[in-house]
């Protein structure tokens, strides 16, 4: 039954747009870490990302996906961020394998960052040291039926607590040199 | 008064369907090259589906006011050749209906100075963005034009000594009345035209302009979204133009829909083809390349209409 002005269901237009989302999912051609070399097996001949609508995008301005391919260091940090807030929303992340959750074995080291959500707001995190295409998929059609349920909308939560994450940021980053956007 | 109506119907109705048309050969191809690399790939309207999403984007950004035209000037620029081109013969785009496009019977010089402001439109916009890959993307895709645009425009030239006209329906008509296509009574005209086709759809090994991974998608980098979804539905738009020119200057134009797409498809395939097989050329080999054999196919092809 649905109620009207009932805000868990969506309406047709929603249901559509979440529809269409979740098929064409271009993800922005960056590898952080070891996870990177696990994605052209993904989007070649043997698992062909492609005929789930995901492709890659070379500019970050094109892209709906960002994905996090491993440990970070503060170094990348900084262009992840800036590469994150230059998508256009609604956009996603993905953090691959322990290092994005929790350092991995890079847990003690002086410029790893150990929590990636602490940073930008993660929608799926895929485990495994590293991830094979398999899990790699997985976490696509993880990430989908988020996107179609409508929860994936980590954007705007990025732009409401943007002066947590700011601060977070800054935290590591200790020369931040960095233009504001205005999204 | 309903003539009006029904022109600019049949107007809309031309824009429709060469946007379908480009867009779900893009589709087409986009499954096609999955095959050949032993891919499933994705469904044929998977291009369409990509285009909504970016339509559905809650965000855009623009650089200024011209990379905020840049796009609009794309589909302006496309809409507008696309009214000068004859389509089917005679006009009618239904036999069962009587509905006619518009179609001012095109000039051919006039369409070749048109054809290029879909390119100047995404130069200027790009340009404003301020990202150096979009500066280099659009050197580029300058520089190939200079390629291509030479034999391209002496196979026309060619056409046009020979048969003392430059207007489209005339070429039409000329070879419906001695009924030979053109491709057979000047077939050194039609090879170079078909060689600058190559570069002109812009697949491997003429696709320097893109490079993704070199310069991030070129002059389009900057532009997401709404910006990109226009820009692509105007590729298609002009992607169906420049198909519907070479059959209708080459191949007899077509006298129903589906033999244009039979026509244009066949052609579609050519460069497709070339692409399939061929990595990437260097800036320099490429314009290089349109200096070569298509050069002096379009020069033996003036050089025979003449004799
Ligand atoms: S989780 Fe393992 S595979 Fe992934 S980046 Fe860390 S160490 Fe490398």
């Amino acid at each position: 039954m649905i109620e009207a002005n009932d805000k868990e269901t969506q309406g047709v237009v929603d249901y559509i747009k979440n529809f269409i989302r979740k098929h064409s999912i271009f993800m922005l051609a960056y590898g952080t870490g070891c996870g990177a070399i696990e994605l052209p097996a993904t989007l070649t001949s043997r698992y062909d990302a492609e005929r789930l609508g995901i492709r890659g995008a070379a500019t970050p301005r094109q892209a709906d996906v960002l994905l996090i391919t491993g440990y970070l260091s503060t170094k990348t940090l900084k262009r992840v961020i800036r590469v994150y807030e230059q998508m256009q929303d609604p956009k996603y992340v993905i953090g691959f394998g322990s290092c994005t959750i929790n350092g991995g074995m890079y847990f003690d080291s002086y410029n790893t960052i150990n929590s990636l959500a602490q940073y930008i707001p993660v929608d799926i995190y895929i485990n495994g040291c590293m991830p094979r295409p398999e899990a790699i998929l997985a976490g696509f059609e993880e990430l989908q039926k988020k996107i179609q349920k409508g929860e994936a909308d980590n954007g705007t939560k990025y732009q409401e607590n943007i002066e947590w994450y700011r601060a977070n940021q800054k935290k590591i980053i200790k020369n931040w040199r960095m233009p504001d956007y205005n999204w | 008064m309903n003539d009006i109506l029904l022109t600019i119907l049949a107007a809309i109705v031309t824009t429709i369907m060469a946007f379908t048309v480009g867009m779900l050969y893009g589709g087409i191809v986009r499954k096609l090259t999955a095959r050949v690399q032993n891919r499933v790939g994705p469904p044929i309207y998977q291009n369409f589906i990509d285009l909504m999403k970016l339509e559905f984007k809650t965000t855009n950004i623009h650089h200024g006011l011209m990379s905020h035209l840049g796009p609009v000037w794309i589909i302006t620029a496309a809409v507008s050749v696309l009214m000068f081109i004859p389509i089917v013969h005679g006009g009618m785009l239904l036999p069962g209906f009587s509905i006619e496009n518009l179609t001012f019977k095109g000039d051919l010089i006039f369409l070749i100075y048109m054809m290029t402001f879909g390119s100047l439109g995404m130069a200027l916009g790009a340009g404003e963005t301020g990202n150096p890959n979009s500066a280099i993307g659009v050197t580029r895709g300058l520089s190939l034009m200079t390629g291509f645009e030479i034999p391209f425009v002496l196979a026309l030239v060619a056409l046009m000594i020979q048969y003392q006209t430059t207007s489209i329906t005339g070429f039409m008509q000329i070879q419906e009345e001695t009924g030979t296509w053109m491709m057979f009574s000047n077939p050194f005209a039609f090879i170079a035209a078909l060689m600058a086709s190559l570069g002109m759809f812009r697949y491997s090994p003429f696709d320097i302009v893109g490079a993704p991974a070199e310069i991030a998608s070129g002059p389009a980098s900057e532009f997401g979204g709404k910006y990109l979804g226009m820009m692509m539905s105007g590729g298609s738009i002009f992607a169906f133009i420049k198909l519907v020119l070479y059959v209708d200057v080459f191949m007899g134009g077509a006298h129903s829909i589906p033999e244009l797409l039979l026509k244009t498809f066949v052609l579609y395939m050519v460069p497709v083809f070339y692409g399939w097989i061929n990595p990437r050329y260097r800036t320099e080999q490429a314009i290089r390349w349109f200096y070569k054999w298509p050069l002096i196919f379009g020069v033996i092809g003036v050089i025979w209409a003449i004799y």
